[in-house]
């Protein structure tokens, strides 16, 4: 009897062993990446150069004098999309090899560069980009400053194709004064691109702080780990540059509202490699989801982005004059010269599976106006093993369109009354006319506004590891983060279940209820009876 | 009169899995969105451990069963087959005795011998086999190079797998009662030892 106890009571520490044994091997080590700080050399003290020291009468001369020495720089400089904004693409839905980015593509925030170049370029690495006429072999026309300034007093007037002012003026569009740049300063205090110089343009895309993305705005310029949890200055404090690492000025990152083909990357995992979490069914996750997806729960954490933009109702004026009206947030959702703006702050991402390449409406392209037109499209799909289910920023818009051909339009919005521009001139038709004409392209002289769409995977403003979304925040049959992702393939635990299924085992386990309680009662009557007798 | 009828090793395998199931349903349940119990991360923890805790226990318990020769109590026999069906439609309405004598060497009745095979040779082991296809789904697809889609299907046998080992348990607790006494069957599982009528 001793020896039966001995026995059992030593399975039932091997039982236990292995069980305990069987899920605790694969906890490892908590991930904690020690980012290397990467000191970045300053190769010599431009203050000492005579180059820098001579009166400069224009921006470009200050370029001159940098590629007198950088003399290679301006070769590799000028085959970037940062110069052309443009690059060889492919997609699916077009055949061949064709040229895409800002200088051709149609987005639904100011649509269209085609015709507007001198308000667009001022986000121009150059100057002067005023039409189609510019020279982009002519390196002097670089401009190196906007990237390289280390002071933070270089800065380029919003509507003059990219060059600075030549005396103190006044930008209408918000009352800012520019200043003339003190060029011998800036020369000789030039050095890597921090994040201000990044985010000049980054920041500011579609017309002001953090429009367009999102998750890029000038509260990274000075922010906390909560914010984003590499650039917060209370942690890592790093610089765009350390994840975009950068060589001969191909500066990688891939953007697909204006590309499409799965190259010249940044990723998490270029630092971040292997099994990074402790816990394995957290890791295994990994296969099919992004590290964003649950590392940025929600975007605009601190000021408002731009949700959708409707250019319809543009064009109406009060007491003939263009008139804004202010919402939430302090933001504008009414402005004559735009339309309709909704704002939104901490907002939750949708999600899609996405493998990594994209599609691209042209302004060439067939479109249906009855349906929500796709600017462009992430593909992907849950079994394909190229994709991972990432966080996307879906922003809608109501633009014009060419309602006899049936294409996107270039409307020229910005210009002097007489060229047809909106913004002088408030008639879409001849928008339209002046920015197809200009481009080259047929318009019918009918237009309409059609509903679009462009998806744009979120990146930035990744949080700290405790405010990374948790199993429920997916694994809820209702309303979860994965509520919209329906893809016939995929199956949540939690999320989906066979309906049939259930049913059927709801009804098995009732009739075995039902019956054994029958049986029950029936003994008990019966005992009862014959105990009565 | 008192028979020993359950030796330690069984009270104790018989104990655990029951534990095990039911904590395995509980959270099991939960995991598949029925209700909210212990948050969806606690219910995976606990059914993965439980999952692993029960797949061990079975593997033992087959080893007992096979160098024990214990196996042959689920060998299935027509001998009074029919006899402990009518008692159960009838007989036990009627106050008749047992047809089938509980023994250590047969402690099994025929419907016993057939349920309990169903359970611990059938149901137990294939839903062991599908848990760990849930489990490891990820790793079929590397490994196998199957679809990742087969999550759908796995889910669906693991489910239904649920659901019957669940009516198992409902009829199984109720029919301990068809004992001598209606404890006596628990008690002997307890204790071993059990009350046989005469």
């Amino acid at each position: 009897m001793k020896q039966k106890a001995k026995l059992s009571s030593l399975i039932f520490a091997l039982l236990l062993f292995f069980s305990f044994n069987s899920i605790y091997s694969q906890a490892k080590v908590d991930y904690d990446l020690k980012a290397e700080p990467h000191v970045h050399k300053t190769g010599a003290d431009h203050s000492k150069f005579e180059q820098l020291k001579k009166e400069f009468k224009s921006p470009e001369e200050v370029t001159a004098a940098c590629l007198s020495c950088h003399n290679k720089r301006g070769d590799e400089f000028i085959k970037t999309p940062h110069w052309r904004w443009e690059q060889p693409n492919k997609d699916d839905k077009h055949q061949g090899t064709y040229m895409l980015g800002k200088a051709n593509v149609i987005n639904n925030f100011c649509i269209a560069l085609q015709s507007n170049e001198p308000r667009c370029t001022s986000c121009h690495a150059g100057y002067g980009w005023k039409n189609k006429d510019f020279d982009f072999a002519d390196q002097n026309k670089i401009d190196c400053l906007v990237c390289h300034d280390n002071t933070g007093t270089y800065k380029k007037f919003p509507t003059m194709a990219g060059y600075p002012v030549t005396k103190p003026t006044v930008f209408k569009g918000n009352g800012k004064t520019f200043y003339p740049p003190d060029y011998n300063k800036i020369a000789q205090n030039v050095g890597l691109p921090k994040r201000q110089n990044c985010g000049t343009c980054h920041y500011k895309g579609g017309g002001g702080n953090n429009v367009k993305h999102g998750d890029l705005e000038l509260a990274l310029n000075k922010t906390t780990k909560k914010v984003d949890v590499h650039m917060g200055i209370d942690g890592q404090n790093m610089q765009c540059i350390e994840c975009h690492q950068t060589e001969h000025h191909n500066i990688p990152g891939k953007l697909y509202t204006i590309a499409s083909d799965n190259s010249n990357r940044v990723t998490c995992e270029q630092c971040h490699k292997g099994e990074v979490h402790a816990d394995s069914k957290i890791n295994d996750h990994m296969a099919k989801v992004a590290c964003e997806t649950c590392h940025i729960p929600v975007y605009a954490k601190v000021n408002p982005v731009k949700l959708s933009w409707d250019w319809s109702t543009a064009g109406k004026f009060k007491n003939g004059k263009p008139f804004k009206v202010e919402g939430p947030f302090g933001k504008d959702t009414y402005f004559t010269l735009k339309g309709n703006f909704v704002w939104g702050k901490n907002v939750k991402p949708d999600y899609q599976f996405f493998n990594g390449t994209a599609s691209h409406t042209l302004v060439t392209d067939k479109i249906d106006p009855t349906k929500t037109v796709e600017l462009n499209h992430l593909n992907g799909s849950y079994i394909d093993t190229a994709s991972k289910l990432i966080p996307v920023r879906i922003f809608h818009g109501k633009q014009i369109y060419d309602a006899k051909y049936n294409t996107m339009v270039y409307p020229k919005l910005f210009g002097k009354k007489g060229t047809g521009a909106y913004w002088a001139e408030f008639d879409w038709n001849k928008a339209a006319a002046a920015g197809m004409k200009y481009a080259g392209l047929p318009y019918s002289g009918k237009y309409g506004f059609v509903n679009t769409v462009t998806y744009w995977q979120l990146e930035h403003m990744v949080s700290p590891k405790e405010d990374a979304l948790k199993c429920a925040d997916c694994h809820v049959p209702e309303g979860g983060r994965l509520a919209d992702v329906k893809d016939p393939n995929l199956y949540v635990p939690g999320r989906d279940n066979n309906a049939t299924l259930d049913a059927i085992g709801v009804i098995l386990l009732l009739l075995t209820l039902a019956g054994v309680l029958v049986h029950g009662f029936g003994r008990y009557y019966f005992n009862n009876k014959s105990k009565g007798e | 009169m008192k028979n020993l009828i359950y030796s330690r090793y069984e009270r104790l395998w018989h104990w655990l899995q029951a534990f095990f199931i039911l904590l395995l349903a509980l959270t099991g349940f939960e995991i598949h969105g029925s209700y909210k119990l212990f948050g969806f991360q606690q219910a995976v923890s606990i059914h993965e451990f439980s999952g692993w805790f029960i797949f061990v226990l079975t593997v033992f318990t087959y080893f007992w069963d096979f160098t024990t020769g214990e196996w042959r109590q689920y060998k299935p026999t027509k001998e009074k087959l029919a006899a402990q069906i009518k008692y159960y439609t009838y007989g036990i309405f009627h106050g008749e005795p047992h047809p089938t004598k509980k023994t250590k060497l047969s402690k099994l009745n025929p419907l016993q011998r057939l349920a309990y095979l169903g359970l611990v040779g059938i149901l137990i082991p294939a839903q062991i086999i599908t848990g760990f296809f849930y489990m490891y789904y990820n790793n079929q697809a590397t490994v196998f190079g199957w679809h990742v889609g087969i999550l759908k299907s796995i889910a669906f046998w693991h489910v239904l797998g649920a659901f019957l080992i669940l009516a198992f348990v409902i009829g199984h607790i109720y029919l301990t009662t068809t004992g001598t006494t209606v404890f006596s069957n628990i008690k002997a599982m307890i204790t071993g030892w059990e009350e046989i009528e005469e």
